[in-house]
């Protein structure tokens, strides 16, 4: 039987070089005494002092060996040393170990592990600091701290990172950690009385406390779970709880008693101001009247999941206007037409036929975005007739005030909408025909088509097509 | 009016915004103080520093602004209307305030909201002055979450992003009409543009990987956006809050979407209903917007495991969707693919990973799973394993009597 007494209680690399020396010797854990300073001494064992061994291989871990081992070693449990050698001596024979959860040794320095890394994460939670009064008027903190495990070696680089402009001390009864604004240094433990017994902020915070709490949602337990009681003692918050709880009762009972009262006079008077700021229901005389009243638009059920109306672009009296379907996921966003993809390629065909889209109004059928959201993307969806109908309200008010020479369809929707639902774009591509208030239409494709064609080679010939279908028209404008 | 004292506005300014649900500190960019000297830093993980009586997480020093607002909102404690004592915070005192409770590790930073005064930018603009006092001036490196005021210039929002961690627009209610009805100053759609206004910046301010050599832009608020919702203070469904949330997530992006149950409020207003909804509502609305968002669940399927386009207070959604989905189950855990796993209840994303890993080196059997998931009451009838088929257990016309728990047990606390 060998014994071996550690110098610290949690330091990974000390019991690393025991671990690898007794490996080397191939002692099986069976016959190994772990102890840490703490444990008293065993008359029936001779203790090792623990000796380093050369930077020799000694034996092969996976990786989440070592991160566990650096967790669990901070556990509190005597066992802890004697169950990362147990497990070292097992992966020496079986690499996939650390794989299995079902494992009995796995599985506890998995709960170890669990218990260490919550107890960290207390630590950073409820750590409170208070100022300490200096002469000199030098803001100082110290913070006092029972945590379950020997985590303060862990947390302390986090509170580096999160108080580096600050001088701060945490107290704990194993170990207490410093920094002076630029190094870290660890002692030894000490005691509550070490840290001030009040700070001035504390009635300002359980003030806090006490007023964010809402008093018609009462739910202890699950406060408990997650700040379980034994921490309360060193939460300032902590005294109000009771009181908070009892009182939960009466206090929502008087919230609902006070039922509405008479509004105070300050908002009688802006009620009065703005009785005459009600817009009352005008005929709409001009294009970026039209604009404005869109926004209220509520002809089908499309405005509601859509984020805004999408209302036609260009000059007021633009020779050409074209009109598309409906406004995609990005122009949705940006309030524009033809933005998105398909926009892209609808410019760059513009400017390969000579065209210039700065003078042409530019617009869809359908001005609500229609969609399905599936996850992070929102799928676009056709518009039915219905919703196109409702919508050429918007469409014929841009053509009464534009009124364009050449209207131009994209797309089978477009069509539909321009010259009634009984037509389709395969009979009218590429034609110039005659609108019923006598305006020229000349119909091609959607941008978007061209964008869905899986085939590049008839990609490549169905965008010619529509260069040559825009050159159309440019020379139909003469 | 006599001068406030800074406690008495603190104490008015933090009750008035119990109200708001959204408290997290997590999903932000990595920053310490090591680097500039001064205080603060953000992990990645946001941290819990208290629980309020009513469970809920204290991370942030949640203010408001002010509390004054021209608005009156029915379902608002702070509308014009109402009665509730009022204060204002200078800017000074909130950076203050939040200074001196981060170092003393109170909290993880500030979340500012405000009631709505002068104009929304003039409000806005306020917001972001605090915001910036506490970047620039004192290089505080902690959490921020600023609530936009809708209708505040692109521009401000822009910086307001620039400084923030997260940003959040409250949609308040989920459909249209709801909102123009309790909400008359608030218009829906600026509402969505300003969500979309912040959603279209961010994607700007992405770093582009193409560009090389080119400085990074900086991120803008890099924990995302959120939103609240109230539940119950109109008739709309879950179906409707879960369409209008599956909408949100996709067009802009959201990181959150909280709900919340409509609280009983001093002073309220005759429109709101006289009764709250139960909290357990809130609670099933947050699981089922959990399985449509990490499960791959969508609305539709979610909501015909309740009736009428509620959810089942009984039974959680994804029970309550197995049982009325039997045809689909039982599940051989050794054999079927993530998403088949995904829908087994009782059985989340973790125990679902730990299953597919462990599975490659051996067949598992009930046990195995047990030691897994923890506990397997609700698994058993939906799975097979290696020593185990559930028969006719999947069938029982009885099942749904067995998984329900004892009506004393749902309360939540």
């Amino acid at each position: 039987m060998r014994a071996v007494r550690l110098a610290a209680l949690n330091d990974f690399d000390e019991w690393r070089a025991a671990a690898r020396r007794l490996l080397l010797d191939a002692v099986p854990p069976d016959e190994v005494v772990w102890l840490d300073p703490t444990t008293p001494h065993d008359l029936f064992v001779s203790e090792a002092a623990v000796e380093q061994v050369t930077e020799r291989r000694v034996g092969v871990v996976p990786q989440r060996f070592i991160d566990w081992a650096e967790a669990g070693i901070c556990h509190s449990d005597p066992e802890r040393f004697a169950l990362l050698y147990r497990l070292l001596w097992r992966l020496q024979k079986d690499r996939g170990l650390m794989e299995a959860r079902s494992d009995p040794d796995v599985g506890q320095l998995d709960r170890r592990v669990s218990a260490v890394r919550r107890d960290a994460h207390k630590l950073k939670a409820f750590v409170r600091f208070r100022s300490v009064a200096d002469a000199s008027g030098l803001e100082r903190f110290a913070a006092w701290f029972e945590p379950e495990h020997y985590v303060l070696e862990r947390v302390a680089p986090f509170f580096v990172r999160r108080f580096t402009g600050m001088m701060w001390a945490i107290v704990t009864p194993y170990r207490s950690a410093f920094w002076d604004g630029e190094n870290l240094e660890f002692g030894p433990g000490g005691h509550k009385a070490d840290v001030p017994a009040e700070d001035a902020m504390e009635d300002a915070w359980k003030s806090y406390f006490a007023s964010i709490f809402n008093p018609a949602r009462l739910k202890v337990a699950m406060m408990k779970s997650e700040m379980p009681v034994k921490y309360w003692r060193n939460l300032p918050e902590a005294e109000l709880i009771p009181s908070l709880i009892r009182g939960a009762k009466a206090a929502e009972a008087e919230m609902i008693e006070r039922q509405a009262s008479i509004p105070p006079s300050r908002h009688m008077r802006r009620a009065e101001r703005q009785v005459d700021e009600v817009v009352p229901e005008v005929e709409i005389t001009s294009l970026s009247a039209a604009r404005d009243a869109i926004e209220g638009c509520r002809r089908c059920p499309l405005y509601e999941m859509a984020t805004q109306a999408v209302f036609g672009e260009g000059p007021a009296h633009a020779e050409v206007m074209f009109v598309g379907e409906q406004p995609g996921d990005q122009e949705d966003l940006a309030g524009k037409p033809f933005v998105g993809p398909a926009g892209k390629v609808f410019d760059a065909a513009m400017t390969e036929a000579g065209m210039d889209r700065d003078r042409a109004y530019v617009t869809n059928a359908v001005k609500h975005f229609k969609f399905v959201p599936r996850g992070k993307k929102r799928l676009h969806q056709r518009p039915n007739m219905g919703e196109v109908k409702a919508c050429r309200f918007w469409l014929d008010l841009e053509r009464e005030f534009v009124k364009p020479k050449l209207i131009v369809a994209l797309g089978a929707t477009a069509v539909a909408s321009l010259a009634g639902s009984g037509t389709t774009l395969s009979s009218v591509r590429g034609k110039l025909t005659e609108l019923t208030d006598g305006t020229r239409m000349f119909a091609t494709v959607h941008p978007s088509y061209l964008l869905r064609m899986p085939d590049r080679a008839e990609a490549a010939r169905e965008r010619e097509r529509f260069v040559a279908d825009l050159r159309e028209i440019g020379r139909l404008l003469g | 009016m006599t001068r406030l004292t800074l406690p008495r506005k603190l104490a008015i300014l933090s009750d008035a915004a119990k109200y708001d649900a959204s408290c997290a500190s997590s999903g932000s960019v990595k920053r310490s103080s090591l680097a500039t000297g001064g205080i603060g830093s953000t992990e990645g993980s946001g941290i819990c520093h208290s629980y309020a009586p009513d469970g809920r997480c204290i991370s942030l020093l949640k203010l408001l602004l002010t509390n004054f607002c021209v608005y009156d909102c029915s379902y608002c404690v702070n509308r014009s209307s109402s009665n509730v004592p009022r204060a204002r915070f200078s800017v000074e005192e909130v950076v203050g305030l939040t200074l001196d409770f981060y170092k003393r590790n109170y909290i993880e930073g500030l979340f500012l909201s405000s009631g709505i005064i002068q104009s929304p930018d003039y409000t806005m603009e306020e917001m972001v002055r605090v915001a910036r006092t506490l970047r620039e001036t004192h290089r505080f490196g902690g959490y921020i979450h600023l609530k936009v005021i809708p209708n505040a210039s692109p521009e401000l929002l822009a910086e307001a992003g620039r400084h923030a961690d997260r940003l959040s627009t409250n949609i308040e209610l989920p459909t249209d009409v709801s909102l123009e009805t309790l909400a008359p100053e608030k218009k829906p759609s600026a509402i969505r543009t300003a969500m979309a206004h912040i959603e279209a910046k961010r994607e700007e301010s992405r770093p582009d990987g193409k560009i090389e050599g080119k400085r990074k832009p900086t991120k803008l608020a890099p924990a995302g956006q959120s939103t609240q919702m109230i539940v119950g203070a109109d008739r709309a469904t879950d179906a409707t809050i879960l369409g209008r949330s599956a909408a949100l997530y996709s067009g802009y992006g959201l990181k959150r979407v909280y709900y919340s149950a409509f609280s009983p409020i001093p002073d309220a207003s005759s429109k709101l209903p006289l009764a709250p909804p139960p909290l357990m509502r809130e609670h099933r609305l947050y699981q089922a917007d959990w399985l449509i968002r990490f499960y791959g669940f969508n609305v539709d399927e979610i909501v015909s495991g309740g009736a009428d386009g509620l959810l089942d207070l009984k039974l959680d959604p994804k029970l309550a969707w197995a049982l009325a989905h039997r045809g689909q189950f039982p599940v051989d855990v050794n054999r079927a693919a993530r998403e088949l796993l995904l829908r087994v209840p009782g059985l989340g994303v973790r125990v679902v990973d730990r299953i597919l890993s462990s599975r490659r080196h051996h067949r598992l059997t009930l046990a195995d799973l047990a030691r897994m998931a923890g506990s397997i009451d609700k698994v058993r009838p939906f799975v097979e394993a290696d020593d185990w088929s559930p028969g006719g257990l999947t069938d029982d016309a009885k099942l749904r009597g067995k998984l329900t728990p004892a009506p004393k047990q749902l309360e939540l606390f």
